[in-house]
């Protein structure tokens, strides 16, 4: 009698505590909805007509015209537009992948040898910690600036340190010449953020149990030998993780490359185009297409990446 | 200590020189660039050698840039307020109430946080002009939401998951109803979590740059990030790098002090977002 009344108030209890986590659910998902949710499905549906910019509710639907549209001439030519023909569309995505792999790689590498250092104890690891976080805090447009300064043809101060070690023989114009403003870009994106990915990867390192590398001391293994073998399937689970947040963070740029090398055909991203579709050139429609396409090539991504790595994003795993 | 000891001693002290000088150059560069005029700009000098403010003067007494960053205060403040106010009540519900579907809740906040933002671009668009916000500082605080509310509900979230269950036992046995919990027991212990996730929402929303240039269209109305990008002289080809320098150095300080200041919290908030011990 007595435990069959404790399960009932028990319930009540827990239904009461279910009524209430909707309500203060319910502000935050509505809230979501507003400014996720539904503009995303806007601009699905956007694609799928020929809305302009100045009359985004004159739109009629065209179906996929603005991704592929093949027509036949009475002369028997065959004529393919849109979005998947773009040459245009293809070098930004292009870039946007060369980017993006080449960037993470790096700052993966660089960052894992930053998190190594911080990790060790030695005199001034605070102050050490405090510098590698300073690129961090600088907002993207000011770093994008103060390199667009420093790599500056004329003036920057990169080409007259390699001017001065004899690296170089005459100026480059970095973020100008085609050939070099991808390094460019690639530069400013690693420099900004390893310290990232060292935050992260230092996170991962100090959970790994220092009698570890006692063990392996005593045991007269060598560190590098300790460091594939031990420290780096150890932490490759906070590794996957950072590595995610990097790569989504990288496919989606816009901002570094907009300001540090703007209308260059060589480092146009995915974002950049889309955008500048969307609002410079007023092809709003064909605009909203290509950020479709970006939308849908980051979930394609992320899956695979989740399903292929068992990648544990909740945090719940294990507990 | 032997010789081999002493080599990689040095080895790794020189390693560390240079990754600071890496990380701390850049600004140093820009602060001696920003205290430079005229033709002393074009030279290139490693060390500071006059002080001179008037870049800055030229930048604070402006028209326009005290304005934009009454704006980026405005508001990143204002953002903030508003996603912590929302995400304190869905991360409790989230963090303590088990129902079905929570997971998958979960999930689907995190990927909102991943979100290309140019993927929702026009459709913002469309609802910042049909709500008659677009070019006011209330179209920036509406789409920031869409990167500070989930990210301040995950790390709020994971937060209070660490929270041992016996306070809120007790207060359920003193009749205390979720919300009394939320105000009354929880917020007291959420502050150092809050602190944190406000900062890094807040220095999010300073830095963003997408939005607020494609949804103002006046130089009062600009954010810092947009002002900057968008400092020209007198003509296209001549770059004002003196003022643009000043500007950075102005808007980055302010930043890069919070950071030293609440670098321990920030350290740990960022690692809660992405690795969970």
């Amino acid at each position: 009698m007595a435990n069959s009344k404790a399960a009932v108030v028990g319930l009540t209890l827990l239904q009461q505590r279910q009524r209430a986590a909707f309500w203060f659910l319910a502000p935050m998902l509505v809230a979501l909805f507003c400014v996720a949710a539904w503009p995303l499905l806007r601009t699905v549906w956007f694609s799928f007509t020929d809305t302009s910019l100045n009359n985004l509710y004159g739109g009629k639907w065209i179906g996929f015209d603005n991704y592929l549209s093949v027509r036949t001439l009475e002369s028997g030519r065959v004529i393919y537009r849109g979005t998947l023909v773009d040459p245009a569309w293809w070098n930004a995505v292009w870039n946007t992948v060369r980017f993006s792999v080449v960037s993470v790689t790096i700052e993966t590498v660089l960052g894992l040898i930053v998190a190594l250092v911080l990790n060790a104890e030695f005199k001034g690891r605070g102050l050490v910690r405090a510098a590698v976080l300073i690129p961090w805090a600088i907002p993207t447009i000011v770093s994008a600036k103060m390199w667009a300064w420093m790599l500056n043809d004329q003036y920057g101060i990169i080409n007259d340190i390699l001017l001065r070690i004899g690296a170089i023989d005459k100026k480059i114009a970095w973020t100008a010449s085609t050939d070099t403003a991808m390094y460019a870009v690639l530069m400013v994106d690693v420099w900004k953020t390893t310290p990232f990915m060292a935050l992260l990867c230092l996170a991962g390192l100090q959970m790994v149990p220092r009698d570890v590398y006692e063990a392996a001391k005593i045991d007269g293994v060598h560190p590098v030998k300790v460091f594939f073998k031990v420290t780096l399937p150890l932490i490759k689970p906070a590794l996957m993780v950072a590595v995610i947040f990097r790569m989504l963070d990288a496919l989606r740029v816009f901002d570094l490359i907009y300001v540090l090398t703007p209308n260059s055909a060589a480092t146009k991203t995915m974002s950049v185009i889309s955008r500048e579709n969307l609002i410079d050139f007023d092809k709003f429609a064909y605009g909203s297409a290509q950020s479709t396409l970006l939308f849908a090539i980051l979930a394609i991504f992320v899956s695979l990446y989740i399903w292929l790595g068992r990648v544990d994003l909740s945090g719940e795993g294990g507990k | 200590m032997t010789a081999n000891n002493w080599m990689k001693q040095i080895a790794f002290y020189a390693l560390v020189v240079v990754i600071v000088i890496f990380s701390v150059f850049p600004f140093y560069y820009a602060v001696v660039t920003s205290f430079s005029t005229g033709t002393r700009l074009f030279e290139i000098n490693y060390w500071p050698k006059v002080f001179d403010w008037s870049n800055y003067e030229a930048v604070l007494g402006g028209r326009t840039f005290p304005r934009n960053i009454l704006n980026s205060v405005f508001i990143a403040t204002t953002t903030v307020v508003f996603a912590l106010f929302l995400a304190v009540t869905a991360s409790y519900a989230l963090a303590r109430v088990r129902f079905r579907g929570r997971g998958l809740l979960l999930m689907t906040i995190l990927g909102v946080s991943m979100f290309p933002q140019i993927a929702v671009l026009a459709g913002l668009f469309e609802l910042i002009r049909f709500l008659g916000l677009f070019n006011t500082p209330w179209a920036l605080i509406l789409s920031y939401t869409i990167f500070t509310l989930p990210f301040t509900v995950w790390v709020l979230t994971t937060f209070m998951r660490d929270l041992p269950i016996e306070i809120e036992e007790a207060a359920i046995v003193d009749g205390a109803t979720p919300w009394i919990i939320i105000t009354q027991v929880f917020l007291p212990l959420l502050w150092p979590a809050l602190v944190t996730t406000g900062l890094l929402a807040f220095i999010g929303a300073w830095n963003e740059f997408l939005f607020a240039l494609t949804f103002t269209s006046s130089e009062t109305t600009r954010t810092v990030p947009v002002a900057i990008a968008l400092l020209s002289g007198a003509s296209a080809q001549e770059i004002p790098w003196g003022p643009i320098m000043a500007a950075s150095v102005i808007v980055t300080v302010p930043l890069i002090l919070l950071v030293l200041v609440f670098q321990r919290k920030i350290v740990s908030g960022l690692t809660s977002g992405g690795v969970k011990g």
